[in-house]
């Protein structure tokens, strides 16, 4: 089949199986865009920043497991989409971002839009390619792909001048099956001596701990976890990234871990005697003070990564593969050796765990006349009965939701863990509901947040996406304000915005409804309007009490054991702060 | 803080070099010497680069150049058997007095005079990183008009070798 460069990308991703492309068109891409207009295979969709391409390409990406795909123009598109990329990159998302670029023979000569891609975006993506021939680019498109889905995933950019797509210039298409690239391999079966060690040190603890983390989602290795660990009977705590990937509302779960992690499971780490890392990075949030980090403990990691493994925090036995095939072999040795727990020491630990389980650590004021918004989440999970896709922004709001909605699948809890991107929420929701339009799915958001990329609320009517926007709304970037009051003795230096937007008048400029509460005997009828409306998009703008803070933390410098708590103070009312 | 020669086959292809150099910059590790050329295979080239840090930055250099697309395989050299070379080119002034002296001194290096001026010689030597060091300060400092050194390159000994 003889296709020109532009119609050898669009059959490219049609052959890979590409369903949507999250795009914005320029002059870099107008062959590109014109040889998508010509079929309707591949679905294309406009957004209205190309951050928003990313983040909803991420959204997809998450829920589904299948890989992202974006295509933006040359200079401000690509430079637009670059926190997408990172965003994806530190939470190993698969994506694959095209991006157009200025003719070769004009490149370097800072011709219009030519902004270098290559080199802007190196220190974010697992790799981009530079397509300097037509003749190449299908099999790029395969390699990219390839890239971006196997070992630890990450985005991959392929960066195409605008000549490559040229019209006229007409080669011979086959898309190929499979590619392999010699200097990339990884590795996805564990050591068995290594596997053989991890067990007996595994069968041999005292206090153990299950700490696992997003490679159990990416590795879907969910159900391998959850028969691990029931097998075990070991406690299980999850990191952000790994809410899901083992059911919230099971009794062997005592929650996330880290700074806002529930007391139990820090607690429960740092006493424990042997940890289990599985498809976890030891991040800062999670660990606290390195220093101060799991002081009596012995450490197996599972990552499909090397370099994740000892990067901070050294470990005993170090097991490189993908955590599914792990798991299984771990298995098998597990149930031949299963008598070899000590099961009055392991009945201790759960005395112990359930004895910090006692504090109620997550308890919070229920009879103030304010609307918390914990509650708001406790009823979010309740109306859409636990079984919602949930996108958050960044900040107190997304902590709340990691802590009041268990979730007890994998792949419904859609946030920015690693980079902490603000704006991620609702284009990440337009991506999940284009998934599955079936599917209940809320965006938890702040007032902050869903400023930085409200735009998309324009796409979402365009394609009939209807997400529900659960605007948590304390008039504060409260996660700012929070550490300034903690931090910076409640000087609030421009965690405030003088001026806010009516968001039920911005929804409903935007061809949405919009729903304003501000007493919390309105939070459930509103929820339950808001997801009754099956075919809109619903802001719901919640106004909450502006002086919550996310509790329990670990502050800046402290170790697991040494989390604040919440000090009961009565019922709150709202305190001026600003 | 050991110093390490990390020597790399990595893809021969445009941005290779840069993604070691910026892996270096974005995660604070230093290079001391960086020399690159393409392999007797084409498609290859060979990188060595010296390093210095403790254990753990070491095996964190080693695994994060691993998991570049482009690299294909590394060996750190410190950990085993190697033989170590670096090429210097030294321009000095030579007065007529002085013009023996400085031979006598570059055949005790087993270097090369291998340009000469009515005014200047220009040196080549080979050897260990110490003993070009070595050399330079054997000579007046004064005299030295440039010297260029190429960073060091190794090779491992024995058997064993660094190749696909």
């Amino acid at each position: 089949m003889e296709l020109n460069g532009a119609q050898i990308v669009v059959q490219s991703l049609i052959d890979e199986g590409v369903e949507y492309i999250f795009g914005y068109p320029g002059g870099a891409v107008l062959h590109l865009y014109d040889a998508i207009f010509q079929q309707d295979q591949l679905k294309h969709i406009l957004v209205r920043h190309e951050q928003g391409a990313t983040h909803a390409a991420d959204g997809y990406a998450r829920a589904t497991g299948k890989p992202g795909v974006v295509l933006v123009t040359s200079g401000p598109g690509a430079t637009n989409a670059v926190t997408g990329i990172a965003t994806a990159y530190l939470d190993s998302i698969p994506m694959v971002v095209i991006s157009g670029q200025v003719s070769l023979p004009v490149i370097g000569s800072d011709a219009f839009q030519e902004v270098d891609m290559i080199g802007i975006t190196r220190p974010c993506v697992k790799h981009n390619f530079l397509v300097k021939d037509v003749t190449k680019l299908a099999e790029t498109i395969k390699k990219a792909f390839y890239v971006a889905t196997t070992g630890r995933p990450g985005p991959v950019v392929i960066d195409i001048p605008k000549d490559i797509t040229a019209p006229n210039i007409k080669v011979t298409y086959s898309y190929p099956q499979k590619v392999s690239i010699r200097s990339y391999n990884p590795v996805l079966v564990g050591h068995k001596g290594q596997i053989k060690k991890a067990v007996d040190l595994l069968l041999s603890a005292k206090k153990p701990i299950i700490y696992s983390g997003g490679g159990v989602v990416l590795g879907e290795a969910s159900s391998e976890l959850i028969a691990f660990t029931k097998t075990l009977g070991y406690p299980i705590t999850n990191t952000l990234m790994g809410l899901g990937s083992y059911p919230a509302t099971d009794n062997q779960f005592v929650g996330m871990l880290g700074m806002h992690g529930t007391y139990e499971a820090n607690m429960a780490m740092h006493e424990s005697d042997v940890i289990i890392a599985i498809g976890a990075r030891f991040d800062d949030r999670v660990t606290g003070k390195l220093d101060l980090f799991c002081p009596y403990a012995k450490i197996i990691h599972i990552d499909v990564d090397p370099a994740s493994i000892s990067k901070t925090v050294r470990v005993t036995i170090p097991i490189v593969g993908d955590v599914k095939p792990v798991l299984d072999q771990m298995m098998e040795l597990i149930k031949e050796n299963k008598n070899k727990i000590d099961g009055v020491a392991l009945a201790e630990w759960w005395n112990q765990i359930r004895q910090w389980q006692s504090v109620n650590c997550l308890e919070f004021d229920r009879s103030s006349p304010l609307i918390k918004p914990q509650y708001v989440i406790e009823q979010l999970y309740e109306v859409t009965k636990g079984d919602a896709y949930v996108t958050s922004d960044v900040g107190q709001h997304q902590m709340w939701a990691a802590q009041y909605y268990p979730f007890t699948k994998p792949r419904r809890w859609i946030n920015s863990g690693g980079l902490g991107t603000m704006g991620f929420g609702l284009p990440a929701a337009i991506g999940v509901k284009l998934a599955f339009p079936d599917a209940d799915v809320a965006c938890v958001t702040g007032e902050a947040s869903i400023q930085m990329c409200i735009q998309e609320l324009s796409t979402a009517l365009q394609y009939k996406t209807p997400v529900k926007i659960i605007n948590l709304n304390n008039r504060y970037m409260g996660m700012v304000r929070q550490w300034q009051e903690f931090s910076y003795e409640s000087r609030y230096s421009h965690s405030y915005m003088d001026t806010i937007p009516e968001f039920v008048k911005l929804a409903e400029a935007y061809g949405h409804v919009g729903i304003r509460i501000t007493k919390p005997e309105e939070v459930r009828p509103a929820l339950e309007q808001a997801f009754a409306l099956k075919d809109r998009t619903v802001f719901l703008d919640v106004m909450t009490d502006r002086t919550e803070n996310v509790y329990p933390m670990i502050e800046a410098g402290k170790g697991h054991h040494d989390m604040k708590l919440r000090v009961a103070t009565g019922t709150s009312t709202d305190r001026e702060l600003a | 803080m050991i110093r390490h020669i990390i020597s790399i086959l990595i893809e021969n292809e445009s941005g290779a070099l840069s993604r070691v150099a910026g892996l270096f910059s974005a995660r604070g590790y230093n290079i001391e010497s960086l020399t690159v050329a393409p392999t007797e295979d084409p498609s290859l080239s060979r990188m060595t680069l010296v390093t210095r840090g403790s254990e753990e930055i070491i095996e964190q250099i080693t695994k994060q150049l691993n998991k570049l697309i482009d690299v294909v395989k590394l060996i750190d050299l410190a950990e085993s058997f190697h033989i170590e070379r670096e090429l210097l080119l030294v321009k000095v002034k030579t007065t007529s007095e002085m013009r023996d002296e400085i031979r006598s001194m570059a055949d005790i290096f087993r270097g090369k005079i291998i340009d000469v001026t009515p005014t200047t010689y220009i040196i080549e030597m080979t050897g260990p990183s110490e003993k070009l060091d070595a050399f330079i300060a054997a000579i007046d400092p004064d005299s030295i008009i440039e010297a260029v050194r190429s960073g060091p390159t190794g090779i491992s000994r024995g058997e064993k070798g660094l190749h696909l």
